[in-house]
């Protein structure tokens, strides 16, 4: 537990790079905003929930949390009350619908949006203390290049980056993937299209990344996008969103919702090993 | 908000000045109420000497460490508006301790007043030159690009390796210093204490690797240009993006969730 609150000051170029990534803890991240990223955290976790996994999810958008927004919860206890010491991490998580646990962010949170050394070593010590008892911790970040965000990202053995298909929200995810690249020598990014219009089209637009990626950015070591799946366009979610309900509760049948669960299902092929 | 009754009049002789005149003294500032001049000037310009006075290192008149991170503070807000590249560097003289345990502690001042003057003397006006504490520097250098902040430290280096600093009489040394430096990471609102941590690593390598050297961290590329986009988007199916629109309508499937708007946006 001590190695993972000493930054090592060997590797690269960053002081965020020392950090030693934990085990079963994924980022989900974007290169911008509004792709749906809480969307996907939540109903992603329930799905894995569904398959037999214990799951948190972590509301790491300090500043801006929405997480309570699409769940429709409001707790009296949030991680900004375990920041300043009024509770216990403990007493912060909560249950959420769709059987996972969460940890909101709390609107005061806002205040350690500017991520300093005290800031990040409670994060450090707030995840460290969560992940001995899940199976999985879900970090929801925030969007694009910030500090908090690169920051939360680093603590995660794996990243999930979540894009539409259109090109500024590609072009963005593209630019967050170089820096992932540079400043955490990320050799994996596995990718999410959300509100895919056609099947296959995530397909064919990781592999345009990644042929980006292989002929402007270089490194040591290649990085491998790896397309984790397609999320359709399909009105019960924004049925869902608009409700604020889950989608994987209500109507985890439909394209969406099988989708989500055909990611869960790939997640537990290749980055997850099953619980026992 | 507008004050029509006439401002109370200050009576100096309710205020306690010596301190703040003796401090101003010290600095070999005229501190005493000049003929003429009203208690309200006479007051702002005491209050302006103590407010110079705070931000100066009293030994070699460079800004001290409190005006150092307040110029960092302020960068880092212009770089995350603006983009412009800011470049950190830090600067430590080698071997300190060992000109104060062979020439004695005035003589290690006499260095630190010397390497402190070369400094000022080899930046811009606009660049903020610090001591950050002991024997460690730090300059602030707004709008310096990629390319040139190599040569400025370059510049540096030699300039200080080739001063002959009288110490005693017929007794001159010579000293190096050693160069980390960091730019702000450009569009982020990053913080003070990750920047000076970046560019101190720097310093460390340069330190490690036998001093007397620069280490620059290498700026991160965050732009997209324009051939890359060309490729990302040259050979997509362009049916893809029309149907996109088709599919989703007017609005895109979050738009009408008010909260998911105004926390992305």
């Amino acid at each position: 537990m001590n190695d993972l609150l000493t930054p090592t000051a060997d590797s690269q170029d960053t002081a965020k790079v020392p950090l030693k990534p934990l085990g079963k803890v994924l980022a989900v991240t974007s290169g911008k905003g509004g792709v749906g990223k809480t969307f996907v955290s939540a109903n992603l976790a329930a799905a894995l929930v569904k398959r037999g996994y214990k799951v948190l999810v972590l509301d790491a958008d300090l500043g801006l949390a929405n997480l309570d927004v699409v769940l429709n919860l409001y707790p009296k206890i949030t991680l900004h009350d375990v920041f300043t010491g009024k509770a216990k991490l403990e007493e912060a998580i909560l249950p959420a619908p769709g059987g996972f646990s969460v940890l909101l962010a709390g609107s005061g949170m806002v205040e350690y949006s500017r991520l300093t050394t005290e800031v990040r070593n409670e994060f450090l010590r707030i995840i460290s203390g969560l992940v001995p008892h899940y199976d999985v911790v879900l970090l929801d970040t925030g969007a694009g290049i910030s500090d908090v965000v690169l920051f939360a990202v680093s603590l995660a053995s794996e990243v999930l980056m979540v894009a539409t298909p259109e090109p500024t929200s590609l072009t963005d995810a593209y630019a967050t993937i170089k820096v992932l690249v540079g400043q955490q020598q990320r050799q994996t990014v596995r990718v999410i299209i959300n509100q895919s219009a056609r099947p296959g089209s995530g397909q064919a637009i990781t592999h345009q990344l990644q042929q980006v990626l292989d002929r402007f950015v270089v490194t040591e070591r290649p990085i491998r996008l790896i397309h984790m799946g397609d999320i359709p366009v399909d009105p019960e979610v924004r049925q869902a969103v608009m409700r604020r309900q889950l989608m994987m509760q209500t109507t985890p049948g439909c394209p969406a919702g099988l989708a989500i669960s055909h990611i869960a299902g790939a997640l537990e092929k290749s980055v997850i090993p099953k619980p026992t | 908000m507008a004050n029509l009754t006439a401002p109370p009049r200050i009576d100096l002789q309710d205020l306690q000045l010596d301190d703040a005149r003796a401090l101003l003294k010290h600095d070999a500032r005229n501190s005493e109420q000049e003929a003429g001049e009203s208690p309200t000037d006479y007051l702002q310009r005491v209050i302006d000497g103590l407010c110079e006075l705070s931000l100066k290192d009293p030994l070699t008149g460079l800004g001290n460490r409190r005006h150092f991170c307040s110029v960092l503070e302020r960068s880092i807000e212009s770089v995350a508006r603006s983009g412009e590249s800011v470049l950190l560097l830090l600067l430590d003289i080698d071997h300190f301790k060992s000109i104060n345990d062979k020439h004695g502690h005035m003589a290690g001042d006499q260095v630190l007043q010397a390497v402190a003057s070369c400094l000022a003397h080899c930046v811009r006006p606009m660049d903020t030159v610090a001591r950050y504490g002991g024997e460690e520097f730090a300059i602030i250098l707004p709008n310096c690009r990629p390319l040139f902040g190599r040569a400025v430290a370059e510049r540096i280096r030699q300039t200080v390796a080739s001063l002959s600093i009288p110490v005693a009489p017929l007794q001159n040394i010579q000293t190096t210093i050693s160069i980390g430096g960091a730019y702000a990471p450009e569009w982020v609102r990053s913080t003070a204490d990750l920047w000076i941590e970046r560019a101190d690593l720097q310093l460390y390598r340069a330190k490690s690797n036998g001093r007397d050297q620069i280490r620059l961290e290498q700026p991160q590329e965050l732009s997209v240009s324009a051939e890359e986009k060309g490729l990302l988007f040259g050979n997509l199916d362009m049916n893809e993006m029309v149907a996109l629109e088709a599919a989703s309508g007017d609005t895109p499937p979050n738009a009408a969730d008010k909260a998911t708007n105004r926390v992305n946006a």
